[in-house]
């Protein structure tokens, strides 16, 4: 209830290093998650959701484990982890905690892809 | 949060039982709590006290005969007993039933069900307002159906339907008619002669009666096969000894619609018109769901774009305010509403909706009251909304 009432991180990033956005308002769930990366480390991070109640709390409990870790760390943010820390989600908005974690995963495989870009950029 | 203010606005989910009703209810659990087939004097008092009740309920829908009343569990065995009674009774005479993609779940799945039978199932489409479409329904008439069942108002959109339009089409073919009244009764006024109806299905807690009563009206040139055997109770279409302090209440809940619900309707509506203007006037992007005037008085369907209903829930909730979403994320599928995607909304607008559906006890000061919380939970949503425009935000 407190990550809904008082989200954590909410926002965009518009120089992100890293956005991952899964979901699909059709079904009632859109999450978009901005990274900045420094010293292979997760700087800032904010995100953006479309979604129930569930659905917001997530996204913003996952920003707040992620922030400060390590990009395997956050590769490593389960979707369990996301609703343990909520104090259990019930299982009909499990899906949600999912969401969570796969956009986190999303954004950081983003800035592996623009960083791999950027290498070959300056070969 | 300071406020201890707790605002009900989902009548259409469940509502108070009136206190007149209770009264006349305790005697028959109390006292005379006999079982009204018994011949002795406990029995008949419960008996007389039941057959009274069925004149009162038979009087709210303008039957003629008291008789025409069969008691039941509730709108949802109504229902079955109405499609399932009719088809299996008359399946010499074709398989088709015909329906409309607006009905209520325990219509909509009970004709799915039918299917399975081998009855060949029609649903007809509405339009953007939630009106049955007379032509395409005048279409799948054909020599073969033997019942059209069709809403009288959806209580989700609350859009009234023509009833007497549809009447008339469907008897010119020949074919019977199940009217489902449930959200409407009591509401606004329903004439089983004047329309025209072969079976209707009617709910007491619908009309401030207890919950777990309803009723069938069966008119005199239809026959049932019975869901449930038995005792041979309901004229043998309802076995099971009556739940008479249930049908008491429900009795008196009909004697007190019919008496009332003429100056409560107005009430109503002018609560309803103001409430509506109030929610979508300072909001942009914001939609009345259903029919602007062909709508039920108690009915308050709104959307607001780019936000998710849930969310706007349990913000509602947060300051005391019960409603309802048209997102069934609340519920066992991830599909929103089917009553909101057959109007024809897109899956994330049917996700942004709002029912709010008002009762008795529902003031001016407490429209007022959500009115004032609309706003801001909408722009901290839309802030928090991808989809959100961004000169939405500024």
């Amino acid at each position: 209830m407190e990550h809904f009432k008082n989200p954590r991180n909410m926002g965009e990033i518009p120089d992100a290093d890293g956005v991952g956005t899964v979901g699909n308002p059709v079904c009632g769930d859109l999450m978009t998650i901005y990274i900045k990366v420094k010293d292979n480390r997760i700087g800032d991070i904010k995100f953006k959701t479309f979604g129930c109640g569930s659905a917001i709390a997530t996204s913003s409990m996952i920003t707040e484990l992620a922030k400060g870790k390590t990009l395997e760390e956050g590769m490593k943010i389960s979707r369990a982890n996301v609703a343990d820390s909520l104090g259990g989600l019930p299982p009909i908005k499990m899906h949600c905690s999912n969401l969570a974690s796969d956009a986190l995963h999303a954004a950081i495989d983003d800035y592996y892809k623009k960083q791999k870009a950027k290498e070959e950029v300056k070969k | 949060m300071s406020t201890s203010r707790r605002v009900y606005m989902d009548h259409s989910a469940g509502k108070p039982v009136d206190p007149r009703v209770i009264e006349a209810m305790l005697p028959y659990m109390r006292s005379s709590y006999g079982n009204p087939s018994s011949l002795h004097e406990f029995g008949q008092e419960a008996k007389k006290a039941m057959e009274e009740a069925r004149t009162t309920v038979a009087e709210l829908i303008g039957a003629e005969r008291k008789e025409s009343i069969i008691f039941t569990s509730g709108a949802t065995e109504s229902n079955n007993m109405a499609i399932k009674g009719i088809t299996e009774r008359y399946k010499d005479r074709g398989n088709r039933i015909v329906t409309s993609s607006i009905e209520h779940m325990s219509v909509l799945n009970t004709v799915k069900f039918m299917s399975t039978k081998g009855f060949d199932t029609v649903f007809i489409l509405v339009d953007n307002c939630g009106i049955v479409n007379i032509e395409s329904l005048e279409k799948q008439l054909t020599d073969k159906t033997i019942l059209a069942t069709i809403v009288y108002a959806n209580g989700e959109i609350g859009t009234i339907q023509p009833i007497k339009e549809i009447s008339k089409l469907v008897h010119d073919k020949n074919v019977f008619l199940h009217v489902d009244a449930t959200a409407a009764c009591g509401q606004v006024p329903i004439n089983v002669k004047d329309e025209n109806i072969d079976l209707l299905t009617i709910s007491s807690n619908d009309i401030y009666g207890p919950k777990g009563m309803g009723a069938l009206y069966v008119s005199d040139r239809v026959r049932l096969q019975p869901l449930i055997h038995g005792g041979g109770q309901e004229r043998g279409l309802r076995s099971g000894t009556e739940n008479v302090p249930g049908i008491v209440g429900f009795g008196k809940a009909a004697e007190i619609a019919k008496k009332e619900m003429q100056v409560e309707s107005q009430r109503i509506v002018k609560l309803r018109d103001r409430f509506i203007e109030g929610l979508l006037k300072p909001i942009p992007y914001s939609f009345l769901n259903g029919h602007p005037t062909k709508r039920l008085p108690d009915n308050v369907s709104v959307r607001y774009s780019f936000i998710e209903g849930e969310s706007m829930l349990l913000g509602l909730g947060m300051a005391g305010v019960a409603a309802s979403s048209g997102s069934a994320c609340t519920a066992k599928t991830l599909e929103p509403s089917h009553v909101l995607l057959a109007i024809g909304l897109k899956h994330e607008e049917a996700h942004g909706s709002l029912m709010f559906t008002l009762g008795k006890q529902n003031t001016e000061e407490d429209a007022d009251y959500v009115v004032s919380l609309m706003p801001g939970i909408v722009k901290r949503l839309r802030a928090i909304s991808p989809l959100t425009p961004k000169e939405l935000n500024e």
